[in-house]
């Protein structure tokens, strides 16, 4: 029973930085169908953006709460950096998508480098996430308590973004029908920049979260591009909900499997698992309704 | 990360290239092996008043952070040796070659070296899939090749120098401390999985088995995952009287974390880390005072000759820059290769290889002997704890130097062939 408990709270927080990774996944590959390999990269300019945000604010008990917002705009706006010069040159191009945003990837670790070093950075986390707190017995890391609460309310605000404002409706419009979107006014290429900038920009907020985890440093998005992916493709593409149902459900398999097994095995039989619905369900947890797939 | 990309070696993709280069060079083998001892096929020429030699580090890629350290220290003692006179009257001519974090690279890189470059030995090589791809091009080639980094042992080649510590220095010391001086009776294992810590664990298994300690867990997560949670979950239900960390690389920075997030510390949960060094210390952002490590040098080791070492190393390459184990290897290694080279009286492969057995220098760290037959060298353990400014200070050390016995063959509870 102990372990049930404490496995599934260790696999809702590997669950938790899943979903908040494949968030901005949702928009931009959900949604637009870019396949953006640089978006761990935006993460990694996320992590980097809290070094430096501590590094100008010292006392990390503030840091965090600037390194937020700070790090959404630097990720956002290298994201529609990459949208404006690259990615409007090459949609319905897929392939040459992939290609080239893995290629600005290999570009942007490689800056970081540069720029920061190949050393990790340490970011220190904030005193108020010291500490656990006890649920059915199980001591809850705060952290991964912050995690959680971070990656709901990006869910709840994205949500309400795309369902509420009139924002929202004018990016369902253009993924449902572009041309239609179109004809009645709305400018579909800066629906696409703002979009490709959100999706971005929560990248970045992944990465102040996931220093909180783990190391600062020019290839961490790696570890997180191909799970993400799989979150969103096993969630169904461009649905917030199955995303959020796939990456707990991710996080808790693993989770389990690494405590069974060991924690390379764990990953390949998580792998082997989502191969294994994809087989049975191709369109994943919610298929997307769109008339422009027709 | 300094140590800690030392054995980011790994596993598959290290294995295959190493393969592929090993039957690459095998054709040329033939030649090579003809060629082997008789002077007359070297090319190295010193009959003016320089010696070359190849330093091969990866100046790019992956690796160039820590390798750059062991080019710089290698240059310092080139410098340190010419001011002195150089070798045999010879000043040293420091040929500089890139690895770039590649094995194959490396090989070729080691065959230009000796075949275009004709330079007496090389240093460097830092991986163990970059000193396995290298192996066979110093063998046919038949020249000689110094390696700084400790690494898993089980190893020794004619043609190879091994300046950093086997396992019987870091490893099995470090466990002979946690049996006589913290009385430990549980142990649990967390590693980086591949060849180093599946090795390094495979010793303290048979070890453990041997002396009554319980082993309580073995974890392992891939080099490029730290999902460590379920680990540390782990550790916290078994309570082990100590952690044996063989994590490498960033790795370590989630594990810590983890580790501190569930309230872990080093009085309610001690490490002790083999790949955790004072760079490694200051990359990761919680409190690691008080927790161990087991190498057999410090920035802090307290010695006229470390004293001397520091201050040049600071003076050359800024008061900022710390000393690490491999870097002091790679230092002490030239000298090695300078007292070898004036008791053979020759640059000759084979003469300089013959007179090695027992050459002996004053190092950094301490003293040091060459072990003719395994081609290792007697160096002294030493256990260190983190300070609150993540310095690193010995707390205790082995008794002298220790042999090296890179196969263990003196450990009786050993079985290489044993699961």
């Amino acid at each position: 029973m102990d372990v049930v408990i404490s496995q599934t709270f260790t696999g809702a927080s590997y669950g938790a930085t899943l979903l908040l990774v494949a968030l901005g996944l949702t928009l931009t590959f959900g949604q637009m169908g870019v396949i953006n390999m640089a978006h761990g990269e935006f993460l990694m300019a996320g992590a980097y953006s809290a070094y430096m945000t501590q590094q100008l604010i010292t006392n990390a008990d503030i840091s965090i709460i600037f390194a937020l917002p700070f790090a959404f705009i630097v990720a956002g706006l290298l994201g529609l950096l990459l949208e404006v010069l690259v990615i409007s040159r090459m949609y319905h191009r897929t392939l040459d998508t992939l290609l080239v945003t893995f290629g600005v990837s290999l570009v942007l670790q490689q800056a970081a480098k540069d720029i920061f070093g190949a050393q990790a950075k340490a970011v220190k986390a904030p005193s108020w996430l010291h500490g656990q707190i006890p649920i059915f017995g199980y001591r809850y890391p705060l952290t991964q308590l912050f995690i959680l609460v971070l990656s709901i309310a990006c869910v709840i605000g994205l949500t309400s973004l795309l369902k509420y404002t009139g924002f929202g409706r004018q990016i369902r419009a253009t993924v449902q029908n572009r041309d239609l979107a179109e004809t009645v006014g709305v400018s579909t290429r800066s629906i696409d920049r703002l979009t490709f900038f959100i999706g971005s920009g929560l990248a970045g907020v992944a990465g102040v979260a996931v220093t909180l985890i783990t190391a600062t440093e020019s290839t961490m998005g790696q570890e997180y591009i191909i799970w993400a992916f799989l979150v969103v493709v096993a969630g169904g593409i461009g649905q917030i909900k199955g995303a959020v149902i796939a990456a707990f459900a991710l996080g808790i398999t693993r989770a389990f499997l690494t405590y069974w097994t060991d924690g390379s095995m764990a990953v390949v039989l998580t792998f082997l698992l989502v191969v294994v619905f994809l087989q049975v369900r191709p369109q994943g947890l919610f298929a997307t309704r769109t008339r422009s797939l027709a | 990360m300094v140590k800690s990309r030392a054995r980011l070696i790994a596993g598959t993709a290290a294995a295959l290239s190493a393969a592929l280069v090993m039957t690459g060079c095998g054709s040329k083998s033939s030649d090579g092996d003809t060629a082997a001892g008789s002077s007359g096929s070297s090319c190295v020429d010193t009959s003016g008043d320089t010696v070359k030699l190849g330093f091969l580090n990866s100046m790019s890629g992956a690796m160039s952070i820590s390798e750059k350290t062991v080019s710089d220290s290698l240059n310092l003692a080139a410098e340190q040796i010419n001011d002195a006179g150089g070798i045999l009257g010879k000043k040293i001519e420091p040929i500089q070659e890139d690895g770039a974090s590649e094995p194959t690279v490396f090989a070729e890189k080691a065959e230009k070296l000796i075949q275009s470059d004709c330079v007496a030995a090389v240093f460097g090589g830092w991986t163990s899939s970059s000193r396995v791809a290298m192996r066979p091009v110093f063998k046919s080639l038949n020249n000689i090749l110094f390696y700084p980094v400790q690494y898993e042992g089980l190893e020794a080649d004619h043609n190879i120098f091994y300046t950093g510590a086997t396992t019987n220095q870091q490893i099995i010391p470090a466990l002979d401390f946690l049996r006589t001086e913290k009385k430990i009776k549980s142990i649990f294992l967390a590693g980086s999985d591949y060849v180093f810590p599946r090795t390094a664990n495979k010793i303290i298994k048979q070890y453990c088995e041997e002396y009554g300690i319980k082993v309580v867990g073995e974890e392992y997560q891939p080099l490029d995952q730290g999902a460590w949670g379920t680990a540390v979950d782990k550790i916290v239900s078994t309570k082990p009287d100590v952690v044996f960390n063989t994590i490498n690389g960033d790795s370590n920075v989630a594990f810590l974390q983890a580790y501190d997030d569930k309230g872990l510390n080093s009085s309610n949960a001690p490490i002790v880390s083999v790949s955790i060094a004072e760079e490694e210390a200051a990359a990761i952002p919680v409190d690691l005072t008080g927790q161990m490590t087991s190498w057999n040098y410090y920035q802090t080791v307290e010695s006229p000759e470390n004293a001397a070492f520091v201050k040049a190393f600071k003076a050359k390459f800024g008061e900022k820059r710390v000393t690490s184990d491999p870097m002091e290897a790679a230092y002490t290694s030239m000298f090695l290769y300078k007292a070898m080279v004036e008791k053979a009286g020759s640059f000759d492969t084979e003469k300089v290889i013959g007179a090695a057995d027992g050459i002996t220098y004053a190092a950094p760290e301490g003293k040091v002997t060459v072990n003719g037959e395994n081609h290792h060298i007697a160096k002294t353990n030493l256990i260190g704890q983190v300070q609150p400014d993540k310095l690193i200070k010995t707390i205790f050390s082995s008794d002298g130097p220790i042999e090296p016995d890179p196969f263990l063959k003196t450990y009786s509870w050993w079985d290489p062939s044993k699961e």
